[in-house]
């Protein structure tokens, strides 16, 4: 059977403004992500692994070539598309969390679900089953400051998880982690990546990640250097 | 429906800012209702008063009376016409005669203006019935602010010179048989009140009236024999304009006590979308659309007015219903002419009231929307850093 492909960049170039002239980020990348991957971007700082997730997360539009995702285009999307298909298809997992401090552990896995309109029954379930993938059952009434760094990013994953996306985006995840916990995130991301067939998409440059990868792309300048296949 | 529960979350967890805001506004939405209530207070006071002392409920004009024109008054007199006897025996009209004359305390001279009353008659509130006499003494009523203009109190004597119908001067001395106390200067200051009867003894004008003035009850005539019926919009026209200048000074005063509480909340939306740029990245990120963030926040924003009309209704009220009991107390403002009393009590109009949360809460999302339409503008992969675009 023929793989499904998900993400599909096609010479990808970004450019930021600078000074009088631009920085080019990203300089014609083209690569086809399949359902289910476990795929790590790699690279320095400053090689355009942040940029790159952005746009296939329709959060950035690149300046030339197009990046097709569950079959959009996503410079041709306006905003309301824009938005469904993160909402739809994407889940994202950041550095620094980025949960909603006045929510809590529930409510902040909840809202994913309530922007999607799901009777409430439902997204009671659905949250319940986020947080026994990520061992928070415990932690449902809890606050974000009320966790720790390792407790915030796996309801983060739960955050990304719930809503069943096809896509999971996740920039440098175990940045601010230590190595038991980063141990721990990756491994859940890799079980659901399994149970679910979830695609899992990285932006990281640290070494402990890699080995839970499937395929690594290497990135340097805003080029691909490499795209290897582990598994 | 979806943004009223985060938006309600974010008031919540706002701790100290919400309350500061809510303070802010339930205090500016009591001080507006309240002030309010006092103007509306005052306008209806000032009108029952001017009504029940002065107007009536319409007046019937000698064809040569003119309330403005002191040189009218000469002239302004004559025999009542026998079409409105009905009116008179019915006592729904009661005719006033109005002359000139002079008054001489302590030897002073002051010109004053003879107004003639039935003593029998309920339209208006002037004590009349202490105007009848026993033998040949004539009294009169004068207000406090004429006692006191003349240095004269009940029971003075006071030396008066009038000219009749022919032009023939004449003097006596009168007694005040009573100083009545009234809000409305327009009938005291400059004023004697005799029994009808006497003044038209005293200037010869037998059966003659300068006005009539009509009661609530009172059928309302037409024109008869030159006598011209002015009605209450006429009568009170001066008044109505003193107390639109006093809407103007509110409509100031409001804009004034609002302004104060909208920057208070402009403040605060401003510097929330200042610190929360990385939830406002989240929500994109989660599939919002920044228009709908921004309309997020602009409802967190409208949300603080509701509130702080909620909190000001809880605290304001008993506040406002002890001085609207109480009253609160008025400088004197004889000079002014405005039918005022030493205490003023608020009246709150509910029409008022609603027209008041209504600006309160438009111009709350207007003030709201203005900083969080920048939302819809943002560069979200800066927002997510927390960065501002």
């Amino acid at each position: 059977m023929e793989p499904q492909t998900v993400i599909k960049l096609l010479s990808i170039v970004k450019r930021f403004p600078e000074g009088e002239g631009f920085f080019t980020a990203l300089n014609n990348i083209s690569l086809s992500v399949n359902k289910g991957e476990f795929v790590g971007l790699v690279g320095p700082s400053g090689s355009g692994k942040t940029t790159l997730l952005n746009i296939i997360g329709s959060l950035d539009i690149p300046s030339e070539g197009d990046a097709v995702v569950m079959g959009q285009s996503v410079s041709r999307l306006n905003a309301k598309e824009s938005a469904y298909l993160r909402n739809k298809h994407i889940g994202f997992i950041f550095q620094s969390y980025n949960l909603l401090p006045v929510y809590s552990v529930f409510e902040n896995i909840e809202f994913a679900l309530l922007l999607q309109k799901i009777p409430a029954n439902q997204r009671r379930k659905a949250v319940m089953e986020a947080l026994e993938w990520v061992g928070l059952t415990n932690k449902a009434k809890s606050r974000p400051a009320q966790l720790s760094g390792g407790e915030c990013q796996r309801v983060a994953i739960a955050r990304a998880m719930v809503k069943r996306p096809s896509i999971v985006l996740a920039d440098e995840p175990s940045a601010n982690l230590d190595a038991a916990n980063s141990h721990h995130i990756l491994q859940t991301m890799q079980k659901l990546n399994q149970e679910l067939n979830t695609t899992f998409l990285f932006a990281t440059h640290d070494e402990k990640v890699m080995q839970y990868m499937k395929r690594i792309v290497y990135l340097k300048d805003g080029v691909v250097e490499k795209d290897v296949l582990l598994v | 429906m979806l943004l009223i529960k985060p938006a309600i979350k974010n008031i919540l967890g706002g701790g100290i800012r919400t309350w500061l805001n809510m303070a802010v506004l339930s205090f500016t939405f009591v001080l507006i209702v309240l002030y309010n209530g006092i103007t509306d207070g005052w306008v209806q006071e000032s009108r029952r008063e001017t009504i029940q002392w002065d107007t009536g409920y319409g007046q019937l004009w000698h064809p040569d009376y003119e309330r403005y024109d002191v040189f009218s008054i000469q002239d302004a007199h004559g025999i009542i016409p026998a079409e409105l006897q009905p009116v008179l025996t019915a006592r729904t009209y009661t005719p006033i005669l109005v002359s000139q004359g002079v008054i001489y305390p302590q030897g002073r001279l002051q010109n004053v203006l003879l107004k003639g009353i039935d003593p029998d008659q309920s339209i208006l509130n002037i004590p009349s019935g202490k105007l009848k006499s026993s033998g040949n003494e004539i009294v009169v009523l004068i207000g406090k602010r004429m006692a006191q203009a003349a240095k004269l109190k009940k029971g003075d004597r006071v030396m008066v010179r009038w000219r009749d119908r022919n032009g023939a001067f004449d003097a006596r001395e009168v007694l005040v048989s009573e100083v009545f106390d009234t809000k409305v200067a327009s009938i005291d200051g400059g004023q004697l009140w005799f029994n009808l009867e006497d003044l038209r003894k005293l200037t010869s004008m037998p059966n003659e009236a300068t006005y009539l003035v009509r009661s609530g009850n009172g059928p309302v005539v037409s024109d008869v024999e030159g006598w011209h019926y002015k009605d209450l919009k006429f009568l009170l026209a001066d008044l109505d304009m003193m107390l639109k200048g006093e809407r103007v000074e509110m409509a100031i005063i409001f804009t004034v006590l609002l302004s104060i509480g909208l920057l208070a909340l402009f403040d605060t939306q401003v510097l929330s979308i200042f610190r929360r740029q990385k939830e406002i990245g989240t929500y994109i990120a989660l599939g919002m659309t920044p228009q709908r963030v921004a309309g997020l926040f602009t409802l967190e924003g409208t949300s603080y007015s509701i509130l702080g009309i909620l909190f000001g209704a809880l605290w304001g009220t008993p506040l406002l219903i002890w001085f609207a009991r109480a009253g609160i107390s008025m400088p004197e403002m004889d000079d002014m002419g405005i039918a005022i009393g030493n205490e003023l009590y608020p009246v709150y109009e509910p029409s008022s009231i609603l027209l008041n949360i209504f600006i309160i809460v438009s111009l709350s999302a207007l003030i709201s929307y203005l900083p969080s339409r920048k939302i819809a503008k943002q560069n979200v992969v800066y927002a997510l850093k927390g960065k501002i675009s």
